[in-house]
Parts: C-alpha cells; sequence; structure tokens
C-alpha cells in the first residue's frame, strides 16, 4: 500500500522541471501544468538554471553523458532549490531523470562519470537517493487526488468519451519505476490508470483504450516519417473505435506526435480521423473551470474549440 | 522450405490485416482472433530472424506471441516498446474466444486488428531503423537522397 497521506503534503511543493519540450512545441503542456498549480494552490518552483535532461540524441551518442545532464538538473534541484522532490511532466525527461537515479545507485561507473564531470563543471555531484522524481500524474494523483477533483470539478467532464494515452516512455523500463506495480494506490506498468483516474474523477467516461501504452514512432519521426505516421494513424483509429471523442496525452513528444501526424496522415495516405487531441492537464484544466486561452490550448495544432464549446467546457 | 521463405512480407500481412478489418463481424471471430495472433508471431518472427536467432516454439503464458517478443527484446531493450501491445492483442483474443457470442465480440475484433496492425507496423519500422532483412535495401535509397551522414 502506498502512504498517500505522506505523499499529499511532501508533493504541495515541488522543484518543477518543464524541460526543453515543454518551452516549444509541448507549450500548452506548460501552460496548462502551471494554471492548475495556481487553481490548486499547488506550489511549483523552476529548478534553477536547468539544462536538457540528454533526451535521445545524446543517449544515442553516449548514454552515461546523458546521465550525467539528467543528474545535473537532480543536483540543482537540491543544491540550488534546496528541494528533494522534482516534478517533471514530460515522459521523456521524467525517464531520463529516472533512469539517472537508476543507474548512480546501481552502476559504479555510471557514477565515477557523473562525479568526475559535475567536479570539472564545478558543481556538487548529485548522488542517488538525494531527490524523488515524480510525473505530472504522481502530482496530482497524490495532492488533489480523485476525491479532491470530485469536489471541485463536480464531474464537469461527464459526457466527454477520452482515450488516455500514455505512450510508452512512461512505464518502460519497469526496473527504472520501482515504486511502481506496489499494490493499491500505485501506477501500473501493464495498464497504467493514474490518468484515467484522474480525468475519471472530473466525470470523464473513459473508454477501453488497447494502445494506451504503444509506440507512437516519435523516434522515426524524422528518419522514418511514413513509419511514425502508421502508428499514429493507428493509434487515432483505435481511439475512434474504442468511441473516444479525445486523446488525452501526457508526453510532449507523444502529442505532438499525434498531432502532426494525423495531418499528415491525411495527406499522405487519404486517411482521415477527427478525433480530438489535448493534454491532460488542459482537461482538468477545464474541468477545473480555467478557460481555454489560459490552458494554451489555442497553441496546439489539434483543432478542438468546437468539441469544447460543444461539451460546455469553454468557461 | 526455410523459416523465412514461409514468411509473408510485411506487406502482404498489412494486407491481410485490411482483409479481416473488412471482414470483422461477417466471419467467425474465433478463426479471425486466430489469425491476428498468427500474423503477430510472424511479425515477430521476422525481428528474430533478422537478428540471426532461431524463433522459439515457446509459450509464455500460453502464448508464442509472448515468447517471441521476449526473445526479440533479449539484448534490444528498445524493443519492449511493443510488450504491452501483444499483451493487448492476447487478452483480446482471450476475450474473443472465451465468449465469442458477447455482444461486445464485433467491437473486440475490430480493436484486435488494429492491436495486430500496430505490431506489424512496429516491427516494420524497427527493421528500417535497424537496417536489418528485406528492409535495408529498401530504405538505403530514402536516406541517401536525404543526404544524412553514415553514422561513425
Amino acid at each position: 500500500m502506498v502512504d498517500v497521506t505522506d505523499k499529499a503534503k511532501k508533493y504541495r511543493s515541488v522543484a518543477y522541471y518543464p524541460g526543453c519540450a515543454l518551452e516549444g512545441s509541448g507549450n500548452g503542456y506548460d501552460v496548462s501544468t502551471r494554471a492548475i498549480a495556481r487553481e490548486l494552490d499547488l506550489k511549483l518552483t523552476d529548478v534553477k538554471d536547468w539544462n536538457c535532461c540528454g533526451a535521445m540524441e545524446v543517449k544515442n551518442i553516449d548514454p552515461k553523458i546523458q546521465t550525467y545532464l539528467s543528474a545535473r538538473v537532480l543536483s540543482q534541484a537540491v543544491n540550488e532549490n534546496k528541494q528533494d522532490v522534482v516534478m517533471a511532466p514530460c515522459n521523456g525527461c521524467y525517464h531520463n531523470l529516472k533512469k539517472a537515479e537508476y543507474d548512480l545507485k546501481n552502476d559504479a561507473a555510471t557514477k565515477d562519470v557523473v562525479q568526475s564531470l559535475s567536479a570539472k563543471s564545478g558543481h556538487m555531484a548529485y548522488e542517488a537517493g538525494q531527490a524523488e522524481t515524480i510525473h505530472a500524474l504522481d502530482w496530482l494523483k497524490a495532492t488533489v487526488g480523485e476525491d479532491g477533483l470530485r469536489k471541485r470539478t463536480q464531474g464537469k467532464l461527464a459526457g466527454l468519451k477520452v482515450a488516455n494515452y500514455y505512450g510508452c516512455m512512461y512505464v518502460r523500463p519497469r526496473n527504472i519505476f520501482p515504486e511502481k506495480d506496489k499494490g493499491p494506490g500505485s501506477e501500473s506498468t501493464a495498464r497504467p490508470h493514474f490518468m484515467d483516474d484522474l480525468l475519471g474523477a472530473a466525470g470523464a467516461e473513459n473508454v477501453e483504450f488497447p494502445l494506451k501504452t504503444a509506440c507512437c514512432g516519435g523516434a522515426h519521426t524524422l528518419s522514418d516519417s511514413d513509419t511514425s505516421t502508421k502508428l499514429v494513424l493507428n493509434i487515432l483509429q483505435a481511439a475512434e473505435a474504442s468511441g473516444a471523442e479525445v486523446i488525452a496525452t501526457e508526453c510532449p513528444t507523444c502529442h505532438s506526435g499525434l498531432e502532426m501526424h494525423q495531418i499528415r496522415a491525411e495527406k499522405r495516405f487519404g486517411k482521415k480521423t477527427n478525433v480530438k487531441i489535448l493534454y491532460f492537464t488542459q482537461l482538468l484544466g477545464l474541468a477545473l473551470g480555467i478557460g481555454p486561452r489560459k490552458l494554451g490550448i489555442h497553441t496546439n495544432i489539434s483543432e478542438s474549440m468546437d468539441l469544447i464549446v460543444d461539451k460546455g467546457l469553454a468557461g | 522450405m526455410s523459416i523465412a521463405n514461409s514468411l509473408r512480407p510485411f506487406d502482404a500481412l498489412e494486407a491481410r490485416l485490411d482483409e479481416l478489418n473488412e471482414a470483422c463481424g461477417r466471419v467467425d471471430a474465433v478463426l479471425l482472433a486466430t489469425d491476428l495472433v498468427a500474423i503477430g508471431e510472424e511479425a515477430l518472427t521476422h525481428w528474430v530472424l533478422a537478428r540471426g536467432d532461431v524463433p522459439t516454439s515457446a509459450e509464455k503464458e500460453g502464448f508464442r506471441l509472448l515468447a517471441l517478443q521476449r526473445q526479440g527484446s533479449t539484448g534490444e531493450p528498445s524493443f519492449n516498446a511493443c510488450r504491452e501491445s501483444c499483451r493487448e492483442l492476447a487478452y483480446h483474443f482471450n476475450l474473443i474466444v472465451d465468449d465469442p457470442l458477447h455482444p461486445e465480440t464485433g467491437k473486440r475484433a475490430a480493436l484486435a486488428v488494429l492491436v495486430a496492425r500496430h505490431i506489424v507496423y512496429f516491427v516494420s519500422g524497427k527493421m528500417q531503423v535497424a537496417g536489418l532483412g528485406e528492409f535495408c535495401c529498401a530504405s538505403k535509397p530514402v536516406r541517401a537522397s536525404e543526404g544524412v551522414a553514415p553514422a561513425t
């Protein structure tokens, strides 16, 4: 069992690591996350002078340098912010910070590289166990939770059929997420449900969606766009076949991929899909009565305002 | 005939999935589900063979599909990005076979086609990226025209 009371208190004030994507193509995710924090009186303090987590590009060249970059983010949170919880909404950042934690705990060679590069860069080396990395889903699940959302939203998303799409990096590989698969209250790596729980508490009707952790083809998108388009089209078609009006996302790479390849699928393969794509934080924000513009919905490529108005969610 | 020669190429698997998608609701759902699992196994077998391994005939949790997925991800953790899709296909197979007359069977079959299609797309994409098998030659001209420098 997970001690939800401790987490509810601990996560009310966290170091916020938006990462590069949330400053660019995923800006709506950043804006809506901050808007929700203000609405729910949760404190987000940006990690001071944060850097790239190493993403896929650095990892593919040298995994240990990627680990160093992620470890520096954690070091900044611990030593500059003086905080021990880092909240990363981006699946890629979240995955890399969790992987850095795991590698620093289990691989002496990685620890040596991180210590050496940290000394060279003139900052304190991060040591395993000094901070806890959480996702935006963990943060909201622990602080406001389903009961809190039920009270605050009064089921405002009722009648909205949602396919919750988690992508693959939120749960994979299992060994870097020791807190998952711990029974009631914890997240499942095989069938994640935190987003379903939160949106369901806000009144949404979560459809049975079989591709919730399937690959979006994000890694192929530049080298092999057709494969990415086919994978995304399949996800969009599965969401529609499941009865969804909206796909809720929690990863900026997946989100951008779904939006862009939805358009490309129509142009390249003549396959049109109508399902809308919104960040789960945008949906929760709407449920909390925050206006679409304050949630950055106008910055999405997927045009969803008609649906939002139709469902009475425009504020 | 070798195992490799007995396998349908990916475009044939995609074409068969198109046929099955069209046939949903008109054909025996159990036969359709069985066909879908076989397509998933065939896609995974392509991957295992291309890596120079002998495809396993073992089963995991009652499915060769899952055993092949595990074999394909050994030493290649990124291949686990299709693990849950394989498990979803096995789950939908079980749903259909356990109660073929269930009112939701038509919808379950349609979703199972999409899950099987995802596995086929994923594996064929992985083979392109890895430069393995039949897609090696097909992918080279695409990259050459983009002026991508060879990896060193």
